[in-house]
């Protein structure tokens, strides 16, 4: 019999993603596995609600109690420190914008999970509560947006390859939230009214300049904001504190609502603009993969989404070296992002993507 | 039909125990404090089960606390003697491979202002009774050192340590929890003031434990109420437990030739397995070879992390453990094997399997025909992983 690891994440969609697969029954085997990413605060530790705490270990177990499948905690601490939590300071470091989540698919669930977790469970695939959907046509595997295009996430998803589609479920695919919600709630799991968990799990309260203290003692060292001419018009914490596209916090008043359109780590400057400044037509992106292996053309057509439940712009891609393409639309988008990633789309196909490159 | 090796965790509850708690738990349900015959009834079952366990340990029933748990056991002895001697001196002297139970009971008489010295251990896990006697100082008021290990099985010399304790005149707590079901428990032989007991590790139910006290040992209790357990441990006592516990451990205790027949029993199983392991490739024992429990085999298993290790083995029908509780996925390896001088890296491939009455040669033979198959897989997965690590680009 085939077994098939359902990741739970202790929230109510890899809850249910879980007991849809145990429900089916039949063929597959379940077995629930729940990733220990972080350490827990030591003796009388108080936790706090995140989605990878003991307290969302509980809520997984609880769950897989219930729907009777075996649960087991598999620890990915070192991975995730180095592929995801170290990943994320130094893009802040280098002036860019991290991606935690995707580095998370990426590294974690669709790496070492599938790699070593299926190997200690001796399972050939893996599920997610991840709103996508995945089919196969003609022997070649299809990365799709969800149903649900509120919950669609396959902007998390493109780093997928064939290899790891083959081996991956989405039970969630063709369900809305609600839907999800209300078979939570028929299952009677305790997860069923859980709060939507927004922030990165390991940043406690999005306080992320905290995080960049603790681990690579950066305090933030004040230098100029400039505009687009270069003229001094403020002073900001430090160069790291600051995203594209950052609006709040820049204690800047010109008379019109400015932006932060470029963060120079080098010279520990931050550049503002107005909003029209801060859009753009083109831009390019590295670090490009394909879901099917290969590009559709050297040059096409595509839709492009540069941020998690952001709006799909038309465009045309065109290949850059090995590595890199180009990116021009039709209508300006806000704010490329140096480190987000830049998501290619063919209709509800996610034909890949890569990395928004810093400005030449 | 799951194959159970992991009875260092817990065993299975013997028939007859359950037999000896039933009435507790149904027709006697009188509280032992009160005046009236129900209360009579059940402070029979209580009186009737620490004359048991005296006569086990070769004490007085009044020398007998019950507990709650073994845990419980150690933290009143350790934190209970400490603190009632605490105007002699606040130096304790234990070792680096102790239950958590004792060694967070230190910590947290650390904390209070005491000195504690954790006394090393060599490559197999044993404490030097040199190294007793050249820690003990003046302040010095209890010595707590564990009679053997739960993760790795080593026995320590308790005679010669407890020798050392008399002779300077300083508390010796022996946890006995682990070594109850096979080795002698006499407290005078062992020279012991104090010793730990758990009923669930000797066929009992979970939820009893037990203290000796020797007679004229100060003890500060550590639950406070009524006047229980001769004012030491406040709180209605745990009736049916306890008549479970005092049953379990006279059927391991009670015919020393039947003891030691058991034991030469699963020692020869344990051989068996260990035996099997060790012919694979990147396989060491850990341990004392010798002077170890007679059901415990332990093993570190090169490129395996010892929790995978476990849930695979789990899937095929096979109930081990890493040799330390780790359900929440610590990712700290073994403070016992670190202690022996393993190196993080290694310490993370550990393997107990700890054999128990019911335990057969058709067991044995399953984990040896699964165990083979199992860690190649989880080897192989770990290659690839560092082969694609390698090739990867910068």
């Amino acid at each position: 019999m085939a077994r098939i690891v359902a990741a739970m994440s202790g929230g109510v969609d890899s809850s249910v993603a879980a007991a849809l697969l145990a429900r089916e029954g039949g063929q597959d085997e379940v077995v629930g596995v729940w990733m220990r990413l972080h350490p827990d605060g030591g003796e009388g530790f108080e936790q706090t609600r995140s989605c990878c705490s003991p307290d969302a270990a509980d809520d997984a177990r609880r769950v897989a109690q219930m729907v009777g499948i075996p649960f087991f905690v598999l620890n990915l601490e070192r991975e995730f420190e180095s592929r995801v939590i170290d990943a994320f300071t130094d893009a802040y470091l280098d002036g860019a914008t991290p991606n935690p989540c995707q580095a998370c698919n990426q590294y974690i669930k669709f790496d070492e999970l599938l790699r070593r977790g299926l190997a200690a469970y001796d399972a050939d695939r893996v599920a997610t509560g991840h709103y996508a959907r995945i089919t196969q046509e003609g022997g070649e595997y299809r990365l799709l947006r969800a149903a649900d295009p509120a919950k669609d996430q396959t902007y998390f998803l493109w780093v997928l390859d064939q290899a790891q589609l083959a081996r991956t479920r989405f039970p969630l695919g063709e369900l809305t939230k609600p839907e999800v919600r209300a078979i939570a709630a028929e299952l009677e799991l305790p997860t069923a009214a859980k709060p939507e968990s927004q922030e990165i799990c390991f940043v406690p309260a999005g306080d992320y300049r905290t995080l960049l203290e603790e681990r690579r003692g950066y305090a933030g060292d004040p230098g100029p904001i400039v505009d687009a001419a270069g003229t001094r018009v403020g002073t900001h914490t430090g160069y790291a504190h600051y995203t594209v596209g950052q609006r709040h916090g820049l204690g800047v008043a010109l008379g019109e609502p400015v932006y932060v359109r470029e963060v120079r780590p080098a010279s520990n400057t931050v550049v503002i603009g107005r909003r029209d400044e801060v859009a753009a037509r083109t831009f390019t992106a590295e670090g490009r993969r394909f879901v099917a292996g290969r590009p559709p053309a050297e040059r096409f057509k595509a839709s492009v989404r540069i941020r998690h439940r952001g709006t799909d712009v038309a465009c045309e891609v065109t290949l850059v070296g090995d590595d890199r393409f180009a990116v021009e639309t039709v209508e300006p988008v806000w704010a490329p992002a140096p480190g987000q990633a830049a998501v290619l789309y063919d209709g509800d196909v996610c034909l890949g993507g890569g990395r928004i490159s810093r400005a030449a | 039909m799951t194959v159970y090796l992991d009875h260092a965790a817990t065993t299975p509850l013997r028939p007859e125990v359950l037999e000896a708690m039933l009435p507790y738990l149904t027709e006697h349900h009188g509280n032992p404090s009160s005046i009236h015959g129900s209360g009579r009834r059940a402070r029979l079952g209580l009186d009737e089960a620490r004359e048991t366990v005296a006569r086990i340990v070769g004490a007085k029933p009044r020398e007998i606390v019950f507990t709650g748990s073994g845990t419980e056991a150690d933290n009143l002895a350790i934190k209970g003697a400490a603190w009632a001697n605490s105007a002699r001196g606040r130096r304790v002297v234990t070792s680096s491979v102790e239950h958590k139970a004792v060694l967070h009971a230190c910590a947290v008489l650390e904390r209070n202002g005491f000195e504690i010295t954790y006394l090393p251990v060599d490559r197999y896990g044993r404490v030097d009774p040199a190294d007793v006697a050249a820690a003990i100082t003046e302040h010095t008021t209890l010595v707590s050192v564990m009679y053997a290990n739960n993760e790795v099985g080593t026995v320590q010399p308790i005679q010669e340590i407890g020798s050392v304790c008399r002779e300077r005149r300083v508390l010796f707590h022996v946890d006995a929890v682990q070594a109850a079901p096979f080795l002698s428990l006499d407290v005078d032989d062992l020279q012991a003031d104090l010793l730990s007991l758990s009923a669930h590790k000797l066929g009992g139910p979970k939820g009893a434990g037990a203290l000796f006290v020797r007679q004229g040992t100060a003890l500060l209790p550590q639950l406070s109420g009524g006047s229980q357990e001769r004012q030491r441990r406040a709180g209605t006592e745990n009736v049916a437990g306890v008549a479970g516990f005092a049953r379990a451990l006279d059927l391991v205790q009670a015919d020393a030739n039947a003891r030691e027949e058991e034991n030469a029993r699963q020692a020869a199983l344990r051989d068996r397995l260990v035996d099997g392991l060790l012919a694979l490739a990147a396989v060491e024992l850990t341990g004392h070879p010798a002077e170890r429990l007679p059901n415990n085999a332990s093993f570190l298993i090169e490129d395996v992390e010892g929790g995978d290790l476990v849930a695979a083995l789990d899937l095929e029908g096979i109930e081990a453990s890493t040799g330390s509780a780790c359900t929440t996925g610590s990712v700290d390896p073994s403070h016992v094997l670190l202690a022996m001088g393993i190196d993080e890296a290694r310490a993370h491939g550990s393997l107990r399997l700890t054999l128990g009455r019911e335990t057969t040669t058709d067991d044995v033979d399953r984990m040896l025909d699964v165990a083979p198959r199992v860690i190649e897989r989880l080897r192989g997965a770990r290659a690839e992983v560092a082969a694609t690590a390698s090739a990867a680009p910068a």
